[in-house]
């Protein structure tokens, strides 16, 4: 391989972030906001995210793709907190507790996810994404008409009008930031969330130490190859399923980290947003179908949400119309996605021609 | 008893099971006061309504791209086509047909664009289409708003430009091919036979296609791709063309939609019209490598029947809709059932 070659290998490798890289380089002068403004702004979106973007790490390295099933985490999480918001729980100890509540949950539909995508090999994303969709049915299913009716909930301000049934939108004002101000520090008239980077802190130790254990060696190997992880022993579909299950259980806590930072929960659209924008940023920091990285983690989330930021203002100053900054913001995060799968599988086309054709190239030497 | 088991095998639990729910619906009908003529009449009125769409699935699954979740492609393909017509202001029959024309050239070039991309991607082609498909809604909400379109049909009053969300197609051409030949019996009743006929001849089409040298070469492609390469077929070349048609058949599908709804709907209106399609053809019997004409037309009526008779059956019996809820577990459930069900070789 000669140095051109490894310069633009190095460019298809970073196309993504390098686009973003100038997409904002352009786009922050032309917002107009002030960096003390902007650096506020990535600090709480960066504490609000980081959990759910680093739930989708582990399935990347079992070899399962984009846990686009990290949706049915966020939905056991929001079940522990309509829960705690009913029993009128407040501050940190709700957020502990309707964590403890949705564990169980969590740990359910992770095994389930995993079943069913140890059925769909080769295809894991796709029915991964419709498993959610599927989901998103039983979860409105049993939220919005089990819940008080068969469910018990007692209060009358969470439910709708009829009687049973959780509203679109529950107030989660006595938990709102109380993990982000548990230990408060002010930096120049920037508030940072110290606690929520401490637990993020400790997740990352987590997930470096996970690696090194013969789980999570087992997990790479499956990720390699199947067949030969097979060979050698490791239960494969086995440490399939644990892989998700870690994953879904790890989405869950990251969904309560990030509502009590919201302060408000949709409790019919927060989780499927969750699943886009999480994977969204992952991709934009560098990270492929096959490989994904802690850094690759947080440069995505900087790098996603200051377009993510700044492009309604830059938008409007633009074009005089923040509308179509609005729709731009929408059409990154599901173009960056397919960008992102486009790249990988055309990659792995290539590497596979590649392969082919040095094998060839050696038989033909012997020759 | 061995013909029952082998029906129930050919058929699928799942199929069954649904085509049973639609029939305890229509015996339900009656007893809670729906009637039976109207939602008879409905459910095919939105068989022809959606029957193209679902038509469009064919093509790819037979040349082995799977599913073909970037439908919204073809559809704003079709939407170009609707909203430059009304823009012409061409009515009746010859607006319908001018939507259709101007539409097509556009289907066939982002059909062909699509297919080369698909091509790069074998393997992956489902998840990324789904993408392909929900990008190009998004950049298509930019383009409504900065195209230059000015009637006054269209575009928002008060800013007098960028087009509305949605937009009625009432005096151009509603009905302009569902009324043809249409007829009533009795007060609930109405039949919109053009729409089937325009649905049947679409289908004859396509079957008559799928016979010829290139259809079959198609179906090899998909069926045998090292087959299909020994005997001389180009493989690339197949898919392209079967993306292509599934895409045109998309823009033609949403034409069909719009003159029998009355409306246009623009941004994110096309985002999840993939689905419902992908739905009605595997419940129709179709699996993610092969489909026929008839998984269409019994998918298509299963589905739609199911979608017009839970909000009326279900709302009169116990007083709430959860229609929608039925909609999303029935539809997704489906694709679920498709995407994991291990295809036996006999």
């Amino acid at each position: 391989m000669n140095k051109s070659d490894g310069i633009s290998q190095f460019f298809i490798r970073n196309a993504v972030p390098l686009v973003f890289l100038v997409v904002s380089a352009v786009a922050i002068p032309i917002s107009q906001f002030s960096p003390s403004y902007l650096i506020q702004e990535l600090l709480i979106r960066l504490s609000r995210n980081a959990f759910l973007v680093l739930s989708l790490l582990i399935p990347i390295m079992a070899g399962m793709g984009l846990n686009f099933g990290m949706v049915l985490g966020a939905m056991a999480g929001q079940i522990g907190l309509i829960f705690v918001c009913d029993w009128n729980i407040v501050g940190v100890q709700g957020l502990l507790l309707a964590a403890i509540i949705s564990t169980p949950l969590a740990i359910l539909f992770g095994f389930l996810c995993g079943i069913v995508l140890n059925k769909a090999q080769g295809r894991e994303m796709v029915t991964s994404y419709i498993l959610g969709f599927f989901m998103n049915g039983v979860y409105q299913l049993v939220v919005l008409y089990g819940f008080g009716s068969l469910v018990p909930i007692v209060s009358a301000k969470l439910l709708l009008s009829r009687g049973y049934g959780i509203r679109n939108v529950t107030n989660l004002d006595g938990m709102r930031r109380s993990l982000d101000e548990l230990i408060p520090l002010n930096i120049a008239g920037i508030e940072i969330p110290v606690a929520t980077f401490l637990l993020i802190g400790i997740f990352c130790l987590f997930v470096l130490w996970f690696r090194k254990t013969k789980l999570g060696q087992d997990m790479r190997a499956t990720g390699q190859d199947m067949v030969v992880a097979r060979s050698a022993g490791i239960r494969v579909m086995r440490t399939r399923i644990i892989s998700i299950v870690i994953s879904t259980v790890l989405a869950c806590y990251g969904q309560i980290v990030f509502l009590q930072n919201v302060g408000t929960m949709n409790t019919y659209n927060s989780h499927e947003q969750a699943g886009v924008f999480a994977i969204a940023a992952l991709l934009v920091g560098g990270a492929t179908v096959s490989r994904a990285s802690i850094l690759n983690v947080f440069t995505g989330i900087i790098l996603f949400h200051l377009v993510f930021i700044v492009s309604p203002m830059a938008g409007k100053y633009l074009l005089g119309d923040a509308q179509i900054g609005e729709y731009f913001r929408v059409f990154i995060s599901y173009g960056i996605i397919a960008l992102a799968l486009v790249l990988h599988a055309w990659r792995r086309m290539n590497d596979k021609e590649r392969a082919r054709a040095q094998f060839r190239g050696a038989e033909g030497g012997a020759a | 008893m061995n013909a029952i088991k082998n029906f129930i095998e050919e058929a699928g639990w799942p199929r069954i099971l649904i085509a049973a729910f639609l029939v305890l619906l229509f015996v339900a009908a009656p007893f809670v006061n729906v009637r039976l003529d109207a939602s008879l009449s409905d459910t095919l009125v939105r068989f022809g309504m959606n029957g193209v769409m679902v038509l469009a699935m064919v093509p790819m699954i037979q040349s082995g791209c799977g599913l073909n979740f970037g439908l919204p492609l073809g559809i704003i393909a079709g939407l170009l086509g609707a909203v430059t017509s009304v823009e012409l202001g061409v009515q009746g029959f010859a607006g319908v047909c001018t939507a259709m024309g101007i539409a097509l050239p556009i289907a066939i070039i982002f059909g062909w664009g699509y297919g080369l991309l698909l091509n790069k991607v074998k393997g992956d082609e489902m998840m990324i289409a789904t993408y392909v498909g929900f990008s190009s809604v998004a950049i298509m909400c930019i383009m409504w708003l900065v195209l230059p379109y000015s009637s006054p049909n269209m575009v928002w009053g008060y800013a007098g430009q960028g087009l509305r969300t949605t937009i009625s197609v009432e005096e151009f051409w509603q009905n302009a091919i569902g009324g043809i030949g249409s007829f009533n019996i009795g007060e609930f009743f109405y039949f919109p036979t053009g729409m089937f006929v325009f649905f049947f001849l679409c289908c004859g089409l396509m079957a008559l296609f799928m016979r010829t040298r290139t259809g079959t070469a198609m179906t090899t492609v998909g069926s045998n791709p090292e087959y299909a390469r020994a005997s001389g077929v180009n493989i690339d070349h197949m898919r392209t063309l079967s993306v292509i048609i599934s895409t045109v058949l998309g823009a033609l599908g949403i034409i069909i939609y719009q003159q029998s709804f009355g409306f246009i709907q623009l941004y994110m209106g096309p985002f999840y019209m993939a689905f419902p399609a992908v739905a009605a053809i595997l419940i129709g019997g179709a699996s993610v490598k092969k489909a026929s004409i008839v998984n269409v037309i019994v998918g298509t009526i299963l589905f739609q029947g199911i979608l017009t008779m839970t909000p009326s059956v279900i709302n009169s019996m116990i007083q709430t809709d959860m229609s929608e809820v039925i909609r999303i577990i029935v539809s997704n459930g489906m694709i679920l059932y498709a995407l994991t069900r291990v295809t036996k070789v006999k």
